[in-house]
């Protein structure tokens, strides 16, 4: 026996191996692809109803919309003109319905990570056990190469909005999932005992104590999901998602530069505006913790 | 004056190890293993050995000891953030270490207040929505919440500052919200771990001529818990020295200032002073009829401290002093050379 090659299977093992769970997968996948595709259905809905709302919306309303958010969240007008100027520009540049795509898929991501993340989060504070369940679940989201567990879900999806909304979502829900954790184990001790010395139910604790205070680091791990949806654009286009990541797509399968670049600033003024915003947003909601003495 | 009051809260034969198996090891204990063997052997805390106490309604009683000595562990018993290894907490005659989760939380809502050395107040929220904090809890209509918040808010001199966060405020002015939010709660029990302890001296005694006046109005029963002697003289009408988790020694300051338990109470006492502490009560003679001499006497209360009694008798120039009771009865004498042995004892 050699040292330098390693006593791995034979390739007739290996390739029954490889066999046998391929078949079984593709088993399943026949087996429950329907109704799993039934039952993302509300999903499919909810996407195609924002990205409709998105495209019919006129454009003058839509940049004023944004605007008055930008301006409501962050309470600056530098932000305000810099959103104005990106979307103007944008869609003098011809990428205004790709961004309206791009944007829809975005948002609802959010709101779907939002909605399972912080529960999940919230849990995951409660129980040092389900915690140490929860974080290699997470490693391993976060570090696996998005086309591998891309191929199951296109076997059992097909390609599409869902699953690539599916995709995405695998990829930004762990921050969301980790800061609602660490906000709420990082409260004060001696705050929750004090909550605990008045008479709280758990439920008491959470709504009035352990959400608020907590609530900067859930900030944090929204931004990080929104970042991370975007970065995920591209990667989600190549399984049919439209938006701004199918021109990036089709510029690097034909060497297209320009429109490589253009899209892709697109998609890095996005990025900026929804940081700063929601940064300020959450510098804004930290204000108690600025000890001056003037009010 | 303290023998007529009912005992509040009784403490029965409590004790708390701090480990993994504490009960097994509170086994040892009882087979006669010490702290230290049970610490270096076992990697077990004994916290609190076999205390037994009764804190009386309507008074302040002081539990003073260093640190480490046990009291903010035993405090904790009181309204069970900690739970007990051993023993009993009884509360009205109540068992609290039998009640179930949401009686406990009922108990806590209603019957106790707690305020802490590091204030611990909602950082997110503002003054008067810190001391609503109690009574929200305890699910109080909204006009009533208002109502009782802005009261104590003006009665800790808070006036003013009820849209302000915690952070805007000085430690006493915080500590200020912390003693509001407990006094809103309307709980005959008011538990003060250390509440003054992280104030600078001045602050401090603000705070206890503060507590002290309230109490005098409001006769709750006051547990507060200090490492200060001269605050636990100050404030307690009955002071418990802890030591080790063990109670060492229960009386009212001039018991323990007069009778000190052991030594260690003794070095304890021993740089106090004491001419502002002891009342003319301890130490008068109560034989009126041995005193000889009643020519050119001064007549003080038997609640004067010996600084009072010392200062009325050198303005008149006098040796001898008769002590009064309130209703204007004399009830013993003090001279000269019972002014200096009290002194110097």
């Amino acid at each position: 026996m050699s040292w330098s090659e390693f006593p791995s299977m034979s390739r007739a093992d290996l390739r029954s191996l490889r066999k046998s769970i391929d078949e079984s997968f593709r088993n399943f996948t026949q087996e429950y692809g329907e109704s799993l595709e039934r039952f993302f259905d509300p999903l499919l809905e909810f996407l195609i109803f924002s990205e409709r709302l998105l495209l019919s919306t006129p454009w003058p309303i839509m940049i004023a919309i944004c605007a008055a958010l930008a301006f409501l969240a962050s309470r600056s007008w530098k932000i305000v003109v810099g959103v104005i100027l990106a979307f103007t520009l944008i869609g003098y540049l011809g990428m205004w319905q790709d961004t309206m795509r791009t944007l829809s898929i975005i948002t609802v991501c959010t709101i779907v990570a939002i909605a399972i993340g912080i529960p999940i989060g919230i849990a995951m504070a409660r129980s040092n056990k389900l915690q140490a369940l929860i974080s290699p679940i997470l490693d391993v989201m976060q570090t696996m190469p998005s086309f591998v567990y891309l191929i199951p879900v296109v076997m059992l999806l097909g390609i599409g909005k869902v699953p690539g909304l599916i995709a995405v979502i695998i990829y930004a829900l762990p921050p969301i999932v980790r800061l609602t954790n660490l906000g709420i184990r990082q409260v004060d001790p001696d705050v929750i005992e004090a909550a605990d010395a008045y008479g709280c139910s758990g439920w008491q604790k959470l709504v009035n104590i352990q959400m608020p205070l907590a609530l900067p680091s859930i900030f944090a791990g929204v931004n990080q999901t929104i970042m991370m949806s975007l970065s995920m654009v591209v990667i989600a286009s190549m399984i049919g998602v439209k938006g701004l990541g199918q021109p990036v797509l089709k510029a690097i399968t034909n060497q297209y530069f320009s429109m490589g670049l253009l899209n892709g600033f697109a998609i890095v003024a996005i990025a900026i505006i929804f940081d700063r915003v929601s940064q300020q947003y959450g510098r804004r909601i930290q204000q108690h913790r600025q000890g001056d003495h003037n009010g | 004056m303290d023998k007529n009051k009912q005992p509040k809260i009784q403490i029965v034969n409590l004790s708390k190890v701090f480990g993994r198996s504490p009960k097994k090891m509170l086994q040892l204990v009882q087979q006669g293993m010490d702290k230290n063997e049970l610490l270096t052997k076992h990697r077990h805390v004994l916290a609190l050995d076999n205390i037994n106490m009764e804190l009386k309604e309507h008074s302040i009683e002081v539990i003073m000891g260093l640190s480490g000595s046990g009291k903010s562990t035993l405090i904790r018993h009181i309204n069970r953030l900690i739970a007990p290894t051993a023993g009993e907490v009884l509360v009205d005659g109540e068992n609290v270490c039998n009640m179930g989760a949401g009686q406990l939380r009922r108990f806590r809502q209603q019957k106790t207040a707690m305020v802490f050395q590091n204030f611990a107040l909602l950082p997110h929220r503002t003054v008067i929505d810190n001391i609503s904090f109690g009574l929200q809890i305890q699910g109080k209509s909204e006009t009533q919440i208002k109502r009782s918040s802005y009261y104590w808010l003006e009665r800790v001199g808070l006036a003013g500052y009820e849209k302000n966060y915690p952070a805007q405020l000085s430690g006493g002015m915080q500590q200020r919200v912390g003693l509001a939010r407990a006094l809103a709660c309307d709980a005959d029990i008011l538990m003060m771990d250390e509440a003054f302890s992280a104030l600078d001296p001045l602050i401090r005694s603000d705070m206890q001529d503060v507590l002290l006046e309230l109490q005098r109005e409001l006769k709750k029963t006051i547990v507060f818990i200090t490492h200060d002697l001269d605050e636990a003289l100050k404030i307690g009408d009955r002071i418990a020295i802890l030591n080790q988790g063990q109670l060492i020694q229960q009386g009212s300051a001039d018991n323990i200032l007069l009778h000190p338990a052991d030594d260690y109470v003794r070095r304890f006492v021993a740089d106090v002073n004491r001419t502002g502490v002891l009342r003319a009560r301890s130490i008068m003679d109560s034989q009126l009829q041995t005193s000889p001499d009643f020519s050119n006497t001064v007549v003080v209360q038997e609640d004067d401290t010996v600084r009072e009694v010392l200062h009325s008798m050198l303005s008149a120039d006098s040796y001898n002093a008769l002590v009064t009771n309130q209703s204007g009865k004399a009830v013993g004498r003090i001279d000269s050379e019972m002014l200096a042995a009290a002194v110097n004892n």
